[in-house]
């Protein structure tokens, strides 16, 4: 398929941990086409941050290990590029923003300089060059005065500011795909309102592609396109953002809808929960990672691990169950 | 406000503010007006829920009321008791009714204690029993919170983050309190976890007819969990009603602001709402704005809004409003 901008497939990732190999990622396939934005949701521990890391090369060695698979850029596969060249990608044409802006930025260096840096690097600009650059992109984000705060230090920032100045230093070599590991997170809703409502904007105007990880289901709702959701390491459903909601397949994904109280009260009496914890992976799992959790499992659940088959066309589902029809796909 | 028979804490124009000393002689040269003047009343058996953004006062309001901060001014009373004036060895024993919950189930379970000990301690330390009997109670309160009564002897990190979170909910517990303080008790947790607890909450409610404080920042939960909600600001409650009418008729700026930010798990609701983004961030609470303290940021803004603090009024049955725009 020409058209993927971005193309994983059967990525595998493992940790070796004093207490044995967990096996983080276990076979991820997917594709990110332009300019379209794609939701990637999950718990804590599913494998939805470790895939991207993966896929940026951004996994420490040891303890982590990326044991199979692709991920190909513009034909060319990060996971096998030289770290120069892997370098020259990252930052330019595939861009991260992380969930604390915090321990992201150089709390010596002031933001100014830190703008500049990629603009010199990546784009060869000059030191005057890259100043008017990154003022220019300060104002971008929302930053009022942008010129006098460029000289500004991180702690003179507030988080939603700082998590601006994320978004400015991201965009500042105009990457073709953006990153964003649960970039509000760690701010107020009415931060997160102003960011979600600048990545809008933004997206419109330069037209990059998105990767947004989150474990909020109302974030993605109001900002992607299409969505993944994993859970234990696998892809266990993908769908259009509408198709998702209006139709989840997945038992998990219907538990996740369930369990969400919401602000707009479609909701009464007790909250649908999901019992158990979700899996820690020592072992590559043969069975289904969900069944121990799962209301409609059955034998084969535990003998076979469904793969993501299609159920409609741009729908595919992990389950051997159909929920709708109680029979087996 | 109302007839005190049902009320079971009365919080009367609470202050906390925090001194902040600098230079060698480490003189005040200011204070963090974290909570400036609430009032509210929590009824028997009811839930009320506490919103707000980090930094709003919250958590303080929650702590203050358990004493565990001396309150700069102000007056709580529990069962008609005011907790200020308390020497205390008696406020010791109020606090056998009165328990807390806290956000990090990590931070909050001592990491060398036995889960036996972590929710047996309280019966020790007020000595309400003794030896084999705390055994017994701490079995049944493993029991009466959905965690299997052969874990006692385990430590906490052997624990997922829900489990620390019901062994923090049997400590609150154990000395039978009428009344919880609930801090973030649940925004540590993943969004399948959540439920979970949250339920159980109920559930403790019904069986022990407990009354909650649920503080929160995450405003769909706490439209489930309470009957009544108060919305703070920068140390000032700016509206408090019933859950209904708060959500469904919001009359502060702030409150319908805040209500619209909150991302609804459903694209097609998601994009036919109106939205209120606001501009800007919270002020700081060593300096707070003249007059209304959501000035600097509201959309409707006024002269008079500078100029005088809004009285917190009734503008409807048991709903009251800060602000001098809403009529």
């Amino acid at each position: 398929m020409p058209d993927l901008l971005l193309d994983v497939k059967g990525l595998e990732t493992q940790f070796k941990t004093p207490d044995g190999i967990v096996h983080a990622v276990n076979g991820v396939s997917f594709g990110l086409k332009e300019g379209e934005t794609l939701g990637v949701v999950g718990e804590s521990g599913c494998g939805k941050s470790v895939t991207m890391l993966s896929v940026l090369g951004l996994i420490a060695s040891p303890p982590g290990k990326i044991a199979a698979g692709e991920a190909l850029f513009f034909g060319q596969d990060l996971l096998t590029m030289p770290a120069e060249k892997l370098r020259q990608v990252r930052g330019a044409q595939i861009a991260m923003i992380f969930q604390d802006p915090m321990t992201s930025l150089n709390p010596v260096l002031t933001i100014g300089r830190q703008l500049e840096e990629p603009l010199m690097i990546h784009i060869g600009m000059t030191k005057n060059q890259a100043r008017d650059r990154a003022a220019e992109l300060l104002s971008m984000v929302g930053i009022p005065n942008a010129k006098d705060r460029l000289n500004d230090y991180p702690h003179q920032y507030s988080g939603g500011m700082r998590q601006r100045v994320m978004i400015a230093m991201a965009l500042s070599c105009s990457p073709q795909v953006l990153i964003a590991d649960e970039p509000t997170t760690a701010l107020d809703v009415t931060i997160q309102a102003q960011i979600m409502d600048l990545v809008k904007r933004l997206r419109n105007e330069l037209g990059m592609a998105i990767i947004w990880i989150t474990h909020d289901l109302g974030v993605v709702a109001g900002l992607a396109q299409r969505v993944l959701v994993m859970y234990g390491g696998f892809i266990i459903e993908e769908a259009s953002v509408n198709d998702l909601f209006a139709n989840p397949s997945h038992p998990y994904t219907i538990g996740l809808i369930g369990s969400l109280p919401r602000v707009d009260g479609k909701q009464q009496g007790r909250l649908y929960s999901i019992e158990g914890q979700p899996p820690v992976l020592y072992q590559k799992p043969q069975s289904c990672p969900f069944a121990p959790r799962c209301k409609w499992v059955m034998e084969r659940c535990w003998k076979e691990n469904p793969a993501l088959a299609p159920i409609s066309d741009e729908h595919r589902v992990a389950c051997w169950v159909d929920i709708k029809t109680g029979r087996t796909r | 406000m109302s007839d005190n028979s049902d009320v079971l804490l009365k919080v009367v124009d609470l202050k906390m503010h925090f001194p902040i000393y600098r230079g060698v002689f480490q003189r005040q040269v200011g204070a963090v007006h974290a909570v400036d003047g609430v009032s509210f009343d929590v009824k028997r058996g009811e839930t009320l829920g506490l919103v707000g953004e980090s930094g709003c006062g919250k958590s303080t309001t929650g702590r203050t009321i358990l004493q565990l901060y001396k309150p700069t001014a102000g007056e709580i009373f529990f069962e008609g008791t005011n907790l200020v004036t308390l020497k205390r060895e008696e406020m010791r024993w109020m606090r056998r009714q009165m328990q807390m919950i806290f956000q990090d189930p990590y931070a909050s379970l001592n990491p060398r204690m036995t889960v036996a000990e972590i929710v047996g301690e309280p019966l020790s330390v007020h000595n309400v029993a003794m030896g084999k009997e705390i055994q017994e109670r701490v079995a049944h309160l493993l029991e009466i919170v959905g965690l299997n009564p052969s874990f006692a002897g385990r430590y906490p990190h052997e624990f997922s983050g829900g489990q620390r979170q019901r062994i923090g909910v049997a400590r609150a517990l154990a000395l039978q309190p009428s009344f919880i303080i609930c801090d973030e008790p649940i925004s540590a947790l993943d969004v399948s976890i959540q439920a979970q607890v949250v339920n159980l909450l109920e559930e403790l409610q019904e069986q022990f007819n407990l009354t909650y404080l649920f503080i929160a920042h995450d405003l769909s939960m706490v439209r489930h969990i309470s009957k009544r909600v108060a919305v703070m600001y920068l140390g000032v409650i700016m509206e408090l009603a019933n859950r209904d009418d708060l959500y469904l008729e919001p009359l502060h700026p702030y409150t319908q602001a805040l209500l619209s930010a909150v991302p609804i798990p459903d694209p097609v609701a998601d994009q036919n709402r109106k939205r209120v983004i606001l501009e800007g961030d919270v002020p700081s609470p060593v300096n707070p704005p003249s007059g209304c303290r959501f000035r600097t940021r509201c959309p409707i803004a006024d002269k008079i809004c500078a100029e005088s603090r809004p009285e917190f009024r009734e503008v409807k049955a048991g709903h009251f409003v800060a602000c001098h725009l809403v009529s």
